[in-house]
């Protein structure tokens, strides 16, 4: 049998290589059931792509898709609950399970029930050059660790040319539509009185307008206009990589799985770092989660099951994260001699996996799509001064609370 | 007697005729036009969002919920300022363009294909550009600012500018095409009167407001109604460029029908929003015609 294996790509370099490969290391044992890999765009594009087809009852057997995504999955019956598959595993099945970092295994339940299993997982690290901490006096290797401290030092990097205009900016956040509610699930976690998320976990909830929120709303738009030390206006996700690795900003926020991409493109000494905190550092967790189609026969299932243990195996997790930046997803990969080489050779790389454990999931809940749509507009009304951050959040929070009714 | 009837069978056989050359065409229309105007009509009246098995009657609630909505207000009025800044200067640069290429000199070729060649881009492309032009402190308009002592702009975050912004880049590329049909119109046009205008002594002015506008007003009513008509359906250029941003400053109607249809996935309201477009796209289309009907003069 044929089965399809709908994959995004999110992050800059030769994904879909290392994604073929797999699938034809597999075609290789398994001759019986050969995996069609279908590359479906980026994240969002390929929710589009699966929401078609499974409205057009032709879903593909298996697929990649958003951890976020799991509430909108399990309302529309769209995936397999990969409870009994575990259960048939025996001990073997629950070792498998326990194996998984716990900051990404947090992202496979709804009600109970495991739908998804981690694969191509990232958190959030700030990336800054090394060079310029040097040029303007700050020591390369002691990264600014709190909120005060950011703004301090990316005043300090921020270089104005003669002619008045920003040569180079100190910080970077991405802002646009569809990225900023990342930046901000992290903010929100490093200021929340007592680590809340921007939602609870079962996903009937948003907490948008909390004091602690507006506080660190506010603090962005001081970045912008009060301490001049990041770019004004919307930046985009897709520019603050070139940016930095054309020496226009110092440091950024940005995924872990654009590591392997930096690495290889600058031209300078850089660094990576846990995020700033306030009142504790926290990162958001991000990335794409296996999930198994329903409405698929029990034969499909099972060998699309296999197939997920096949590539998420301690060696090819290792194997994954040392080609794209991605996070390790499992504990028994770190043992492995070519997880412990990596690190070596690319210290850089353990920052996001140490990180983990003070991670927590981006903004999930049911219907994700519109809490996103709605908490990025209210961000950037706040950023170009179009509402107060207060006014913003709160606005937010009426529309949030108002969708999530009717799951209540 | 039998003559009659013969002519009624003529008349059965040809009219029978006509249904069948007909009909692949209703077929495909039905299918595709006809069909999902129905069916997004009676899907305006339910509600019908990701995870129901089937739509609920929800009688007017969506359209009381649109009505009463400031953000659908908010993209109702950028859809209309972005339609007049759109209309009105591709109106008026097509129009000069064509009567500065109505002639017969010799490399007209060159410059009719110049003015031209933006439409045979595809508006995505345009796009992709045009927003790397308006990049902020690096794209080609704020690095002209800055060279010239002016704060950079950043024209596309700005809720002020962003519209404009837009407009400008789809002035760039409507005004070739209005241009092709206003050349056709004015070519169309009897030199005689033109002749006949310079002997008497009019002056430019009067001869293009007196002679030119009036007999170019079939040609002014096709080109309104798809200038207006193309401002409205036009989406590419909002979800490469700003996606809506910021906060929805940029968002129009057929985007917004987008987002609610295939981002969330709310089929009942991305139907409803469709059922609002067809009826202004309907008054468009119907207002002009009507409006017009007393001024044209058909050769």
């Amino acid at each position: 049998m044929e089965l399809t294996f709908f994959f995004p790509v999110n992050v800059g370099g030769s994904v879909t290589k290392l994604v073929d490969k797999i699938c034809n290391d597999w075609n290789a044992e398994h001759p019986e059931a050969i995996i069609k890999p279908v590359y479906t765009g980026n994240y969002d594009d390929t929710v589009v792509k699966i929401q078609s087809a499974i409205q057009g009852k032709n879903p593909p057997d298996l697929f990649i898709s958003l951890c976020t995504q799991r509430f909108s999955m399990y309302i529309q019956d769209a995936v397999t609950p990969l409870d009994e598959f575990i259960k048939a595993d025996g001990a073997e099945g629950q070792a498998y399970i326990d194996d998984f970092l716990s900051g990404f295994m947090e992202d496979s339940y709804v009600e109970g029930h495991i739908i998804s299993i981690p694969f191509q997982r990232s958190t959030e690290i700030m990336y800054y050059n090394k060079d310029t901490f040097r040029e303007v006096g700050l020591d390369p290797d002691n990264p600014p660790r709190t909120w005060t401290e950011l703004a301090e030092y990316a005043q300090k990097l921020t270089k104005v040319g003669p002619d008045g205009n920003v040569e180079r900016y100190g910080v970077g956040i991405a802002l646009n539509s569809g990225s900023a509610q990342w930046q901000f699930t992290g903010y929100c976690l490093q200021n929340s009185k007592n680590g809340e998320n921007l939602m609870s976990d079962d996903g009937k909830s948003i907490y948008f307008d909390t004091p602690e929120n507006v506080e660190a709303l506010q603090f962005w738009c001081d970045l912008q206009n009060k301490y001049k030390c990041m770019q004004p206006g919307i930046v985009q996700w897709t520019d603050l990589v070139g940016q930095f690795l054309s020496g226009k900003v110092a440091m950024i926020y940005h995924t872990t799985g654009n590591l392997t991409n930096i690495n290889n493109n600058a031209t300078f000494d850089f660094g990576t770092c846990f995020l700033p905190g306030n009142k504790r550092q926290a990162a958001p967790t991000g990335g794409g989660n296996f999930y198994i189609s329903k409405g698929i026969s029990k034969e499909r299932q099972q060998k699309a099951w296999e197939f997920i243990k096949f590539a998420t195996s301690p060696e090819r997790a290792a194997q994954w994260s040392i080609d794209t930046g991605y996070v390790v997803t499992r504990k028994s990969a770190l043992e492995l001699p070519e997880m412990k080489e990596y690190y070596e050779k690319l210290p850089q790389a353990r920052v996001a996996y140490e990180q983990i454990p003070i991670s927590k999931p981006e903004l999930t809940s049911y219907d994700s799509t519109r809490m996103w749509r709605i908490l990025n507009d209210a961000i950037q009304a706040a950023i170009t001064g179009e509402k107060t951050p207060e006014k913003a959040l709160r606005t937010a929070q009426a529309e949030a609370d108002e969708v999530l009714k009717k799951y209540r | 007697m039998r003559l009659q009837m013969l002519k009624q069978k003529r008349m059965m056989n040809s009219s029978v005729q006509a249904w069948i050359l007909l009909a692949p065409t209703l077929l495909f229309i039905s299918v595709f036009t006809i069909f999902p105007i129905i069916r997004s009509f009676a899907l305006s009246f339910t509600a019908y969002e990701l995870g129901m098995k089937r739509p609920l009657f929800i009688g007017a609630g969506n359209y009381s919920y649109f009505l009463t909505s400031g953000l659908f207000w908010k993209i109702m009025k950028n859809t209309l300022f972005f339609s007049v800044l759109t209309v009105v200067p591709s109106y008026a640069i097509g129009l000069s363009f064509a009567m500065l290429v109505n002639n017969n000199r010799k490399g007209i070729g060159i410059l009719r294909t110049s003015y031209f060649y933006p439409v045979v881009m595809p508006l995505i492309a345009i796009a992709s550009i045009w927003m790397f032009m308006y990049m902020p402190e690096t794209g080609m308009f704020d690095q002209i600012l800055m060279n010239h002592g002016k704060r950079p702009l950043a024209a596309l975050s700005d809720k002020n500018t962003v519209l404009p912004a837009m407009a400008m880049m789809y002035v760039w590329r409507e005004a070739g095409y209005l241009m092709i049909f206003f050349l056709s119109g004015l070519q169309n046009l009897d030199r005689e009167l033109f002749e006949a205008a310079r002997i008497d002594g009019s002056t430019f002015l009067d001869t293009f407001r007196r002679i030119t506008l009036p007999l170019l007003a079939p040609t002014t009513l096709f080109v309104t109604i798809m200038a207006i008509t193309d401002s409205i359906k036009l989406i590419d250029h909002i979800v490469i460029m700003t996606e809506g941003a910021p906060n929805n400053a940029s968002t129009l109607l057929l985007y917004y029908i987008y987002q609610q249809g295939f981002i969330f996935f709310d089929q009942a309201k991305a139907s409803t929003l469709t059922v609002f477009m067809l009826f202004i796209m309907l008054i468009v289309s119907m207002g002009k015609f009507i409006s017009s009907d007393r001024k044209i003069y058909y050769n």
